[in-house]
């Protein structure tokens, strides 16, 4: 019998089913790497979201930078911290808002050895 | 005939490759990393390999997320250094070494290892800061020919760690093989406990950490015997990337000596953990 996708509290693990139902936003995501697209994405946020046919759920989330919510969408991590740079943020700016703490509570919290959950 | 000289277990977190970058290793906050390098660095500058086979992930830079191989060897003249969205890491091009590289993709494959190849391939930072981790200031040209062989870590169901042991073990019979007099160095990276992610993000597991350092030298079939969940559970989303370091393990014999190894906490998000081997079972 093949494995189930581990469920694991206050974690995201991605799959296959999470790729495809993500695939257009990590799609858009990926394709900030080109400083052309950047510019692109930068004039017109909106219609960049459209011309990758992100769901309206994906479009809002991007548009108002709702870094959970894109991870609930199907973002991979490593594809929507390209968004993440495109702002200018760092993936300690993104720790800081998955756990509801400033970025440097959260910095403080691993120069304190990290976050542990027993 | 090649040999397997050294095996180098290191994380690749970005940000060590951005504080050499940006000369930031005597600041405060790098100074303890860097310093537990040291050492390490010395013995392996006395004993430089022909190759290095780097087992290391792509995350979402020159792999693109629309094929996920589970494991895949490049067997490239040369690889590109791969812009992350910041402009590429100012280290030198990364040399192939082609021919020992379809040497190992015919024997993996023989031995019923079906690996994806790559004959055009960018390496990111998984690949080039385990490098740099290696060596500092290259100049011109890193030291040694590299063959990069990739593991799916980011996408479930990854290998499993058993998987990856036993990848490790043919991969040191395949380069063994080679008829040439190769000095081989084997990394394996990735690591140690970290998830970016989720309510759990910036988990560290320093416990995990300890007990994963120790059993890759005296016990890996007790890490092999863990599941996909227990590495995710423990070691965080992210933190799976430590069955890499199996196959590095797999490669070198029964008997190796522990040359050095450093455990710091932080490297931004993560634990960066650097065990180094020397093969004495050659």
């Amino acid at each position: 019998m093949s494995s189930t996708t581990p469920r694991v509290p206050g974690t995201y693990v991605f799959d296959a089913a999470e790729n495809r139902r993500g695939r257009a936003l990590n799609r858009l995501c990926g394709s900030l790497k080109d400083a052309e697209n950047r510019e692109r994405f930068k004039a017109d946020e909106a219609a960049y979201c459209e011309e990758y046919g992100l769901t309206a759920e994906q479009r809002d989330a991007v548009l108002r930078r709702d870094w959970n919510r894109m991870m609930e969408l199907g973002g991979s991590i490593f594809y929507v911290f390209k968004l993440a740079m495109v702002d200018q943020k760092s993936m300690q700016y993104l720790g800081g808002v998955f756990t509801g703490m400033t970025t440097e509570e959260f910095a403080q919290a691993l120069k304190a050895g990290g976050r542990n959950f027993g | 005939m090649a040999e397997v000289i050294w095996g180098l277990a290191t994380s690749h977190v970005p940000s060590i490759g951005a504080a050499m970058d940006h000369e930031k290793t005597q600041d405060p906050y790098w100074k303890p990393l860097f310093d537990g390098y040291a050492p390490a660095r010395e013995w392996m500058a006395r004993h430089t390999p022909d190759v290095a086979v780097v087992v290391y992930n792509d995350h979402a830079n020159a792999v693109d997320m629309s094929v996920t191989p589970a494991f895949a060897l490049g067997t490239a003249e040369s690889y590109r250094v791969a812009d992350e969205g910041w402009g590429s890491r100012p280290v030198p091009a990364v040399t192939g070494a082609p021919e020992f590289s379809d040497h190992l993709v015919k024997s993996l494959i023989d031995a019923s290892f079906d690996l994806t190849v790559y004959q055009e391939l960018d390496v990111d930072h998984g690949l080039t800061v385990p490098l740099s981790v290696y060596c500092p200031d290259p100049g011109e040209r890193w030291p040694c020919a590299v063959v990069p062989l990739l593991v799916n870590v980011i996408q479930y169901p990854q290998p499993t760690a058993a998987r990856c042991l036993a990848l490790g073990r043919a991969l040191g019979e395949a380069i063994r093989s080679f008829p040439e007099d190769l000095k081989v160095a084997v990394f394996g990276t990735g690591g140690m406990s970290h998830q970016l992610a989720g309510a759990r993000a910036g988990l560290i597991n320093q416990d995990f950490d300890r007990m994963f350092l120790d059993a890759i030298e005296h016990d890996p079939e007790k890490l092999a015997a863990l599941t996909r969940e227990e590495y995710i559970r423990e070691a965080g989303s992210e933190g799976i990337e430590l069955i890499m370091w199996l196959i590095m393990r797999g490669a070198l014999g029964p008997r190796i000596r522990r040359v050095y190894e450093s455990y710091h906490v932080p490297a931004s998000n993560t634990a960066a953990g650097m065990v180094l081997f020397e093969n004495l079972s050659r």
